[in-house]
């Protein structure tokens, strides 16, 4: 456990590093601190705000501003759905009422076992081939309901 | 002998990355040596993945074809180009892809997109040679001349923009092109991020040379991460071929060009919202004027245009303004890649000049919905365009002609509803979208759409009050003329469309309705 940690500091620090010289870096610094860490730690707000020399509040408005940024960290599994129109148009209702079901949760939350988290995505631009559904970043068109059970059964999801 | 299997997102969506595997192991095992080459997509989406053959120079198609159905290909010697019941024959000569004219996607679903010696085969790069014997001043005139317009959806005439940002005079300009393509229904950006990557570099580099800029930036949406690996890489490759960094093929001109991944805003859409992330900021949008194109990027000139404006240009500049503005009607110049999804036999992607009518286009090259039931709506221009019914479907589409019956051309997108669509239920979920998307600046904006989802909640419930409908077009009125922005200032667009055309769906009579939005 110590050293799991003293190895995670040296690996925000590194990313610090490399995008506090940039002028517009604090972006692709969250991007790259939440592909190690799978979320971007409050408790090192403070650090990375002295490295971009801003204050802690311009900081954390970045960082809530956009959806993709996360203070949590999420399930072993994560499940993207997209909410708009052209997936609406082919019947991505019954997809969304599914997984809800299933799983137990609202968009934005994690099941109590921590297994899933259920976000929503505005779009995945594959509107020719929905529903789409996202499943830890691999991209499923023309969902259903069934072919959704399938592959929540296979990451070992379902109840 | 070659194989094609596509690589592109929403092919590899349906299968395309396991069919091409399929393919590799297939032939290993049958002892038959064939190369797999990943295509960019063809845009005919309701036959993907789509697999074609190439035996002495020409192509045969099959699609769509599964994983597991490639052993059977294999078996009805579909490498010989045989019978099959997926078999399409040359892929050139479907109806679907031989009506079009494409001009930006001529190449793309052909070969491998991330191949220099492709691109140049097949004409690339002959728009930045001819841009490189041009004064900065003859390519912004060249461009001027077409009458290209910017294709994410404001429809500003590009030769105007760039004009602005040439007479600027500051010590550093930049080109930036808006890769964040948040409509729903749309996805053409993508496919030429994707499918032919070095003509939009081609096209900033051209940019870059016209104002004056030697620095540029693709802003690129978090949620095509397929595209971003593809453009990482044709990046690579043009810096080693020469084509970026310090005198671009000996012609002493610079283009730096980086790519900027965006975090899941759709605001970010907006130019000045843009801008602001690309500082490293929080997406808010910034009062104009002052105009980008002479306040933009860390407050310089800067040029902002869409993925499919910029890609448009080396066509111009190769065939010449004449060609392009011979294409399309009136105002409305060259051609529009349309994209055409929702409820349709046949989505994909359909370029043709402009001029051509919504019904040829949903149903001629649509194919009508896929789930067989009646047409009742469609939705153009990205979520915040308007509503449309069947009896609106003689229009053309034409920037002019859209705008009499309250549409919009916007990036192009067609999103098709069967009759099981209730449109009081898709304005409501504008209104909340808007209020998920706001970047919170203007009041309109921040609080309107909040106040409109409230009040489409108690419309949608039966529990409306009397004047419910008069506060709703008032609330829209408000959110279009006082908004800063497109966001709040359109989301009434699909609201007020679904209750001019559609009033039994929010509970209302037509007479009811009519008397309100007369002033809209």
């Amino acid at each position: 456990m110590e050293n799991g940690k003293v190895e995670r500091k040296d690996e925000l620090e590194s990313i610090l590093q490399n995008f506090a010289r940039l002028a517009n870096g604090l972006i692709p610094a969250f991007h790259a601190i939440q592909n190690s860490y799978g979320y971007i730690p409050k408790e090192r707000l403070p650090e990375i705000a002295r490295a971009f020399n801003l204050s802690q509040a311009d900081v954390y408005g970045v960082l809530t501003f956009y959806h993709d940024f996360r203070l949590e960290p999420v399930g072993r599994h994560v499940v993207s759905v997209c909410r708009a129109e052209a997936c609406q148009a082919n019947g991505s209702a019954a997809v969304i009422d599914h997984l809800r079901r299933k799983l137990g949760v609202d968009f934005g939350k994690t099941t109590a076992d921590g297994e899933v988290t259920l976000l929503p995505t505005y779009c995945f631009g594959n509107c020719a081939c929905g529903p789409s559904v996202a499943v830890d970043g691999k991209l499923y068109g023309r969902m259903s309901a069934q072919r959704l059970e399938r592959i929540l059964r296979g990451m070992g999801a379902s109840a | 002998m070659k194989v094609y299997v596509p690589r592109d997102f929403s092919a590899c969506a349906l299968g395309a990355d396991e069919v091409a595997r399929a393919i590799e192991r297939e032939a290993k095992r049958r002892g038959i040596a064939l190369d797999v080459v990943r295509n960019g997509s063809r845009g005919l989406y309701w036959l993907e993945p789509l697999v074609e053959v190439e035996r002495n120079g020409e192509r045969v198609a099959y699609g769509p074809v599964a994983e597991e159905g490639v052993e059977g290909l294999f078996d009805a010697e579909f490498l010989e180009g045989k019978e099959h019941p997926v078999r399409l024959g040359n892929p050139e000569e479907i109806p679907y892809l031989r009506r079009q004219k494409r001009l930006v996607f001529r190449r793309i679903g052909k070969n491998d997109p991330l191949s220099l010696d492709q691109y140049r085969k097949e004409g690339g790069f002959a728009g930045l040679a001819r841009a490189l014997t041009l004064s900065p001043q003859q390519i912004v005139e060249e461009v001027t001349k077409s009458g290209l317009r910017g294709r994410g959806g404001a429809g500003f005439p590009t030769g105007i923009k760039w004009k602005t940002t040439l007479q600027a005079v500051d010590d550093q300009k930049y080109i930036v092109c808006n890769a964040d393509e948040g409509d729903s229904g749309t996805f053409s950006d993508r496919m030429v991020i994707e499918g032919d990557p070095f003509l939009l570099i081609e096209g900033m580099i051209i940019a870059g040379l016209a104002v004056g800029a030697t620095e540029g930036y693709v802003y690129l949406r978090s949620e095509y991460p397929l595209a971003r690996q593809i453009f990482e890489e044709a990046l690579e490759r043009a810096r080693a071929g020469g084509y970026l960094g310090k005198d671009i093929l000996g012609s002493g001109k610079s283009f730096v060009l980086n790519l900027f991944v965006g975090a899941g805003a759709y605001v970010c859409g907006e130019e000045t919202s843009l801008l602001e992330s690309l500082e490293g900021k929080r997406g808010m949008i910034r009062p104009r004027p002052p105009l980008p194109a002479i306040h933009g990027l860390w407050q310089k000139p800067t040029v902002v245009n869409n993925v499919i404006t910029l890609a448009s240009v080396p066509v111009i500049l190769a065939d010449g303004a004449e060609a392009y503005a011979r294409l399309g009607v009136g105002r409305s110049k060259g051609t529009l890649p349309v994209q055409l999804s929702g409820n349709l036999r046949n989505p994909g992607l359909v370029e043709v000049p402009f001029g051509v009518t919504l019904e040829e286009l949903l149903f001629e090259y649509g194919g009508g919905t896929a789930s067989g039931r009646p047409l009742k709506a469609i939705q153009i221009g990205g979520p915040l365009g308007p509503y449309l019914p069947p009896s609106l479907f003689h229009v053309t589409l034409d920037y002019e002609e859209l705008a009499k019956v309250r549409g919009i051309v916007g990036h192009g997108g067609i999103v098709a509803f069967d009759d099981t669509v209730n449109l009081g239920e898709m304005a409501r979920y504008a209104m909340e979208f808007c209020a998920e998307e706001s970047c919170g600046k203007c009041t309109p904006c921040r609080i309107g759409s909040t106040r409109g989802m409230e009040l489409m909640d108690r419309i949608l419930s039966g529990k409306k009050s009397p004047g419910s409908i008069e506060l709703l077009v008032d609330l829209c009125d408000v959110m279009i003329n006082a908004s800063l922005c497109g966001l709040g200032g359109m989301t009434p667009f699909p609201v007020l469309s679904g209750l001019r055309h559609f009033p039994e769906d929010f509970g209302y009579a037509k007479e009811e309705v009519e008397p309100l939005l007369q002033k809209m």
